[in-house]
């Protein structure tokens, strides 16, 4: 490496691997960074295509200045996950305008590789593992140019050389991902910015937010079942559970977790693994009813699990429910109180509806059958398009535009209850989900988002109602692609309409799936697991190590090997074993052959160094070429070279 | 096989010994240029022509004529210039009025030697019109076709294309002179028999031929026969392939190059009394034959080193 110039095409490729690199940013980035860089990057271009001076310092400087005051103005920090990356950029940018010699080269290249690491902090996926396997070739092939200034390299030699030198180094990477000790969580903490802008569900529920959350096809979590899955129209997915009321949104998170709630189960526990993406709230999601909960996670009186810190990273946790249950039989009467609670003066045609029920109808239950007809009987429609509501958004839904979404459903039927006089609470989480027979599993997506009720009973205790269910069974049995109108928007891996897209999408999430499970998802216990596996009495830090370096090495020895192996002239046939074992003993004695001199020269050579052999030597190198390049084609002749070449002694 | 049936093996051939003569005879008049003189001839025996390159006065052109002459050859000699044309080279016709027809006049083409000197003076167009007589042993002009002399050669030579006034010739036409050999300078013992002996002009004018053209056919013949074994082969197109996959040429070696180096590769051979190639024989000859057709793609690297890089990363099979 040295200070001489970059040709032009040199800094073509370092330009084409850079913006490869900062390429998947730009869209994170503010515009003006991705600008600002891509300005750089073409007067950089054009500087050395007009072979131009590069800028002075001081212009660098004030550039630099204006950067960072950019970045803080954008962010308000500068070392934060966001405007650090968007620094990075701009650094690079920066240094790319006093590039000029090999080896600043060098150093920007070691930018690019530094990257692609920062595109890992916001996207882990299969797409963007290759993408950047691809980055990686770029770059690579840069440096090879780079390495080569006097002349130009070819650029497919670039790309081949960077190919070969891939494969070579993909044993290497293996052993290093399986054996390299495993931390818990991430290598080094992130800042606290690093988490936003994941969807899900939230605490708080009011008309149109989870209507809001149907339109991303996002994956929630994926579930496998030890045993048979159960039907789609009984996956129930437990998430917040909210009992206050305000008049128009619904809070959750009532109780913090205690002991856990008395359960009768009156069928047999379903046992399953859920794979939870990451939501950053605290809250995982299980079938009603769960009856255990893993062990980094409590549960509240409610059946809400949660989480001892917020899911930053995919989660794997298995939990077993029943699907029959019978539970609060007992409920403590401040929770029954709670559960009847409202806030004066709201949606009075509502209360007056149900305190009409409640006079006429003695019963708990005909009260809840002439809620559910209501909806069936009264030309309500499922919708994920539902018109706004104003001040008493139950009273306008019931009697006015009776369309709605199932958070509609479920607030106005709860509301019934409690001013009827019936206990109950909104249950949130997602209903049903996509089998993938690809891998046996469900996909469950933030469209798959839903709500619905529970209520209080005297002798049934807690019961789950779905109002959704009364108007449009549909959403319960088939999904929500099947239940909304067609002209709803739906998140396009979400609809129905296209089999072999399903099909394709399958295929793809049973991928990403395993690229989950066993790339991202290597965690120290599968890591310790897969040691024992191999044979590893203790899967300690230290005997992972010892193993990393004798794997490795013994692959670099492979390596070596497999070069040395092409390299070497394989004599096959009788003439050239003999002539090689010739040349083999001159070489103990100091005189080899080079590999590209000839048997004559070499014979004039060797003569020269050992008079008192010059005969023998002289004899069996002309038997060799005669056998060799002349017309002699003799066994006794071979054989007497085989002789010869026996019989001499340096 | 007895060790007393040996020597036969490596025996010289009779024909050798006109070709030692030739070539010490030669090496009276060009002192010190004893490998050039053995490469021109094997060029000619391999029935390619000659381009020799070096600066002016190193006697280029002494050596061409000295070769001619003892070869027993009919020697023409065609000093290139700018303001030349093709009808220069190739001839004219004239209308002969006691006749009453157009007679062909053949120019200096028609020769068993042609000496093209400082063939990059002329113009592409003349280049050519010799060129092409070269590659097809014949002359078209006017509709009719004419045969050259046998043996044909042409020796060419060129100041380096740096020099001022000149048409360099392009690869397409670099590539039908099967070698080129630069002299360079003359060695101090050289020089001073040089500076201390007489005219070389004269000294040309008084050689005797060594053979003669029927001979030189035969021997040309000869060199066809010579045995190249596989083994050879694998060498040869190990060579090649090095050419073609190394960054370090802009090209690689063509097929016709290819034989280039195995016709020379056999001439040499025989004139060193083998009647089959070694991998040697390939070395000997390769820098001449394949400096003008390689092109480095540096700028710094010199055509020798270039050629003595090529023959050290390629082991003999």
């Amino acid at each position: 490496m040295d200070n001489k110039p970059l040709s032009f095409r040199n800094i073509v490729w370092l330009l084409l691997a850079l913006a490869l690199v900062a390429a998947p940013h730009a869209e994170r980035l503010p515009p003006w960074v991705s600008i600002f860089a891509g300005v750089l990057g073409l007067w950089r271009l054009y500087i050395a295509q007009r072979r131009l001076p590069l800028l002075s310092k001081w212009l660098l400087f004030s550039m630099l200045g204006a950067g960072i005051a950019g970045i803080y103005l954008s962010y308000g920090v500068i070392l934060g996950r966001d405007s650090g990356v968007a620094l990075l950029v701009l650094l690079t940018g920066l240094k790319l305008m006093e590039t000029n010699s090999q080896r600043d080269a060098v150093m920007v290249l070691f930018l690019g590789y530094f990257l692609i690491i920062t595109n890992f902090l916001y996207s882990q996926t299969i797409i963007t593992g290759l993408y950047m396997l691809l980055v990686v070739l770029v770059l690579t092939a840069a440096w090879i140019g780079c390495n080569r200034p006097s002349h130009d390299y070819p650029d497919k030699l670039k790309l081949h050389l960077a190919g070969t030198l891939f494969i070579q180094s993909v044993p290497l990477m293996v052993v290093l991902f399986l054996l390299f000790p495993r931390v818990q969580g991430p290598l080094w903490g992130l800042p606290q910015d690093a988490y936003s802008g994941t969807t899900g569900l939230s605490d708080s529920m009011s008309p149109g937010s989870l209507s809001q959350l149907t339109q991303s096809d996002a994956v929630a979590f994926r579930v496998k079942f030890n045993d048979p899955a159960p039907n789609a129209s009984t996956l129930y997915w437990r998430g917040p559970v909210l009992w206050r009321f305000n008049g128009r949104t619904w809070y959750g998170r009532t109780y913090a977790v205690s002991e856990p709630p008395e359960l009768q189960a009156l069928d047999k526990p379903l046992r399953y693994t859920v794979t939870l993406e990451p939501h950053n709230r605290d809250w995982l999601f299980a079938l009603d009813m769960p009856g255990t909960f893993p062990p980094q996670a409590g549960i509240t009186p409610d059946f809400q699990i949660i989480s001892n810190a917020p899911v930053r990273s995919r989660m794997r946790y298995e939990v077993a429910s029943y699907l029959k249950y019978q539970t609060g039989i007992n409920e403590n009467p401040v929770a029954l109180r709670r559960a009847l609670q409202l806030p004066r003066n709201s949606n009075p045609r509502a209360t007056e509806l149900a305190q009409s029920w409640r006079r006429s109808a003695g019963d708990d239950s005909a009260i809840i059958n002439r809620a559910l007809n209501l909806f069936r009987k009264e030309n309500f429609y499922y919708t994920m398009q539902p018109p706004l509501l104003g001040e008493h958004p139950v009273d306008e839904f019931l009697f006015d535009t009776k369309r709605g979404f199932c958070e509609h459903y479920a607030s106005s039927f709860t509301f019934l209850m409690r001013s009827a006089g019936i206990p109950a609470r909104i249950v949130t989480g997602y209903q049903g989900g996509d089998f993938n027979a690809i891998d046996d599993y469900f996909i469950v997506r933030q469209a798959d988002a839903h709500a619905w009720v529970e209520v209080w009973l005297k002798q049934r205790g807690w019961v789950r109602i779905d109002p959704t269910a009364a108007v449009s069974p549909l959403r319960v049995e088939a999904g929500i692609a099947a239940a909304v109108p067609a002209t709803d928007p739906l998140p396009l891996l979400v609809r129905h309409d296209y089999p072999w897209l399903r099909e394709a999408r399958f295929i793809w999430d049973a991928m990403a799936n395993n690229w989950n499970q066993w790339v991202l998802g290597y965690t120290p216990q599968r890591q310790a697991q897969f040691m024992t596996r191999l044979g590893m009495s203790e899967a300690t830090w230290q005997n992972m190590a010892i193993a990393l370096l004798l794997a490795s090495g013994f692959i670099m020895l492979g390596l070596a090997g497999m070069i040395l192996w092409r390299l070497r002239t394989a004599p096959r046939d009788p003439v050239q074993l003999a002539y090689h074992k010739f040349c083999g003993k001159l070489a103990k004695d100091g005189l080899a052959r080079h590999p590209a001199e000839g048997p004559q020269d070499y014979s004039l050579r060797l003569a020269q160094a050992k008079p008192l052999k010059a005969e023998t030597i002289r004899s069996i190198s002309e038997l060799y070429i005669a056998l060799r390049y002349g017309t002699l084609a003799d066994k006794l002749a071979v054989k007497r070279l085989r002789q010869l070449v026996s019989g001499f002694e340096t | 096989m007895t060790p007393t049936m040996q020597p036969h093996l490596l025996q010289q051939d009779a024909k050798a010994q006109p070709i030692d003569r030739v070539i010490a005879q030669v090496g009276s008049v060009i002192l010190g240029k004893d490998r050039q003189i053995r490469l021109a001839l094997a060029c000619i025996l391999a029935r390619g022509h000659l381009l020799i390159e070096d600066l002016p006065g190193v006697g280029k052109t002494t050596m061409a004529h000295a070769l001619a002459r003892t070869l027993g050859l009919e020697f023409h000699r065609i000093q290139f210039t700018s303001d030349m044309l093709p009808a220069d080279i190739l001839g004219v016709s004239i209308f002969d009025r006691g006749a009453g027809a157009f007679k062909f006049h053949p120019g200096p083409v028609f020769a068993q030697v042609i000496l093209a000197d400082e063939i990059n003076r002329a113009t592409p167009k003349t280049q050519s019109a010799l060129l092409e007589a070269m590659e097809e042993h014949q002359v078209t002009t006017e509709g009719e076709t004419r045969p050259l002399p046998r043996p044909f050669f042409v020796i060419a030579t060129q100041n380096p294309s740096q020099f001022v006034g000149t048409f360099p010739l392009p690869e397409s036409q670099l590539d039908r002179f099967l070698m080129r050999i630069r002299l360079g300078y003359p060695d101090n013992t050289a020089e001073r028999a040089l500076l201390k002996g007489g005219e070389r002009r004269d000294m040309v004018s008084h050689l005797l031929p060594c053979m003669n053209a029927a001979e030189l056919l035969e021997i040309q013949q000869k060199v066809r026969m010579v045995h190249a074994s596989d083994a050879l082969m694998d060498y040869l197109q190990a060579l090649i392939a090095r050419t073609r996959q190394s960054p370090h040429y802009v090209n690689g070696l063509s097929p016709r190059a290819g034989l280039a180096l195995l016709h020379s590769a056999r001439a040499w051979a025989l004139m060193h009394g083998r009647n089959q190639v070694l991998p040697e024989d390939v070395q000997a000859v390769l820098p001449s034959v394949v400096g003008h057709r390689l092109q480095p793609t540096g700028d710094h690297a010199h055509h020798k080193d270039l050629a003595e890089n090529l023959i050290s990363a390629v082991p003999i099979p």
